[in-house]
């Protein structure tokens, strides 16, 4: 298909499409008001079991089965761009790495955010259901918080720091740990999932039964999963194919 | 005025679809998903919204009783983050595939299916 006329089919699906849009946008709630039926339901549902954070509730308790779909796709993704990305059989993994050393100021930002983060990602896991935050943003926090050692020093200092296989497995740990209080729950109160623990006190950090245990279960799978993709990656960089020459004077194959 | 944000959301994602219809390189292409893809946050979140109202977390300034914005769309909202997250890692794995057997990263140069 020649780019005219290609613009020409987008013109129109663009514009039937955001018409469509329009029509379905005049019959919707009035934006901002007080008409919200799924709230009035998760609310007392996240109240009864003593979760102060609403969201925390609904992704792991009141929807638990769709989070461990989550958590599933997540895990997939993660295995599929180790597949993706592993070296071809003309291709090999050189450590060389240039002589360009970071600022002093970039290396002391980095030293100086790395406790830091570690800190605070571990404290959003942590009081994932009486704060706004959960296992996926701590998790995310303390991936990034390790990659601050790149930021700030070299990427060998970064893989000694990282030892691949323990991520490896602790993603793989992290999922099986979801799966399990899943079934933890199904033996104790007869259903998938089911929050068996008790609920505490609302607002306390001992409170909310299963969830804070579901926040640390993601926060290992998503930290762990975050390093071992991002890992994959810097990977590329070090990767040369065969045939390149020794510094990926890349030639067209 | 009350349909503005919804505008906006779906704008989000007529642009971004346009971008990846127009796209000359393929991590262009994954950029323009994840525009098209903050399109249904902001619709979500949107939805979710009520004048006035605070976030669902309750603490001392919360009480339970208090009328907040809808917890559910955003723990959707959640899922949304990370599933948009994951896909344009693994679109990204593919580019660089693509580049590395095939040179190019110009959809339209591709016209070889290789493994």
């Amino acid at each position: 298909m020649s780019r005219p006329l290609r613009w020409c089919v987008l013109g129109v699906g663009v514009a039937g499409v955001g018409l469509v849009m329009v029509l379905a946008f005049l019959r919707m709630p009035a934006f901002g008001s007080s008409y919200h039926p799924y709230r009035d339901a998760a609310v007392p549902a996240a109240v009864a079991h003593g979760t102060a954070n609403v969201v925390g509730s609904v992704t792991f308790d009141q929807r638990g089965i769709d989070t461990l779909g989550e958590e599933a796709i997540f895990f997939g993704s993660v295995l599929a761009v180790s597949v993706l990305l592993r070296p071809a059989d003309d291709e090999e993994v050189r450590s060389e790495e240039g002589s360009l050393a970071p600022l002093q100021s970039t290396r002391l930002f980095g030293y100086l955010l790395l406790p830091l983060t570690l800190l605070v990602g571990l404290d959003i896991v942590a009081h994932g259901h009486v704060t706004p935050g959960g296992g996926f943003q701590g998790g995310i926090m303390l991936a990034t918080a390790l990659h601050l050692v790149y930021v700030a020093g070299r990427y060998r200092s970064l893989e000694q720091l990282r030892p691949m296989p323990l991520f490896d497995s602790g993603e793989a740990a992290g999922v099986a740990a979801f799966a399990a209080l899943g079934f933890a729950g199904m033996a104790a109160a007869g259903s998938f999932l089911a929050n068996f623990l008790p609920k505490g006190t609302f607002g306390q950090l001992f409170s909310a039964g299963t969830v804070p245990l579901f926040n640390v279960a993601v926060g290992l799978a998503v930290g762990s999963g975050g390093i071992v993709m991002l890992g994959k990656f810097f990977e590329q960089v070090f990767t040369v194919s065969q045939d390149e020459g020794r510094h990926g004077e890349s030639t067209a194959s | 005025m009350s349909i503005y944000a919804y505008v906006v959301a779906g704008a989000l994602v007529l642009l971004g679809g346009i971008g990846i219809a127009r796209s000359r390189d393929l991590v262009h292409t994954v950029v323009c998903l994840s525009v098209a893809q903050s399109g249904t946050y902001v619709l979500l979140l949107a939805i979710g919204y009520q004048n006035g109202a605070p976030a669902p977390v309750f603490g001392s300034t919360t009480k339970p009783t208090t009328n907040v914005v809808d917890p559910v769309v955003q723990a959707l909202n959640l899922t949304d983050i990370v599933v948009s997250a994951t896909v344009t890692a693994l679109l990204l794995a593919l580019a660089i595939r693509v580049a590395r057997t095939h040179g190019t990263v110009d959809p339209d140069q591709l016209t070889s299916l290789e493994g």
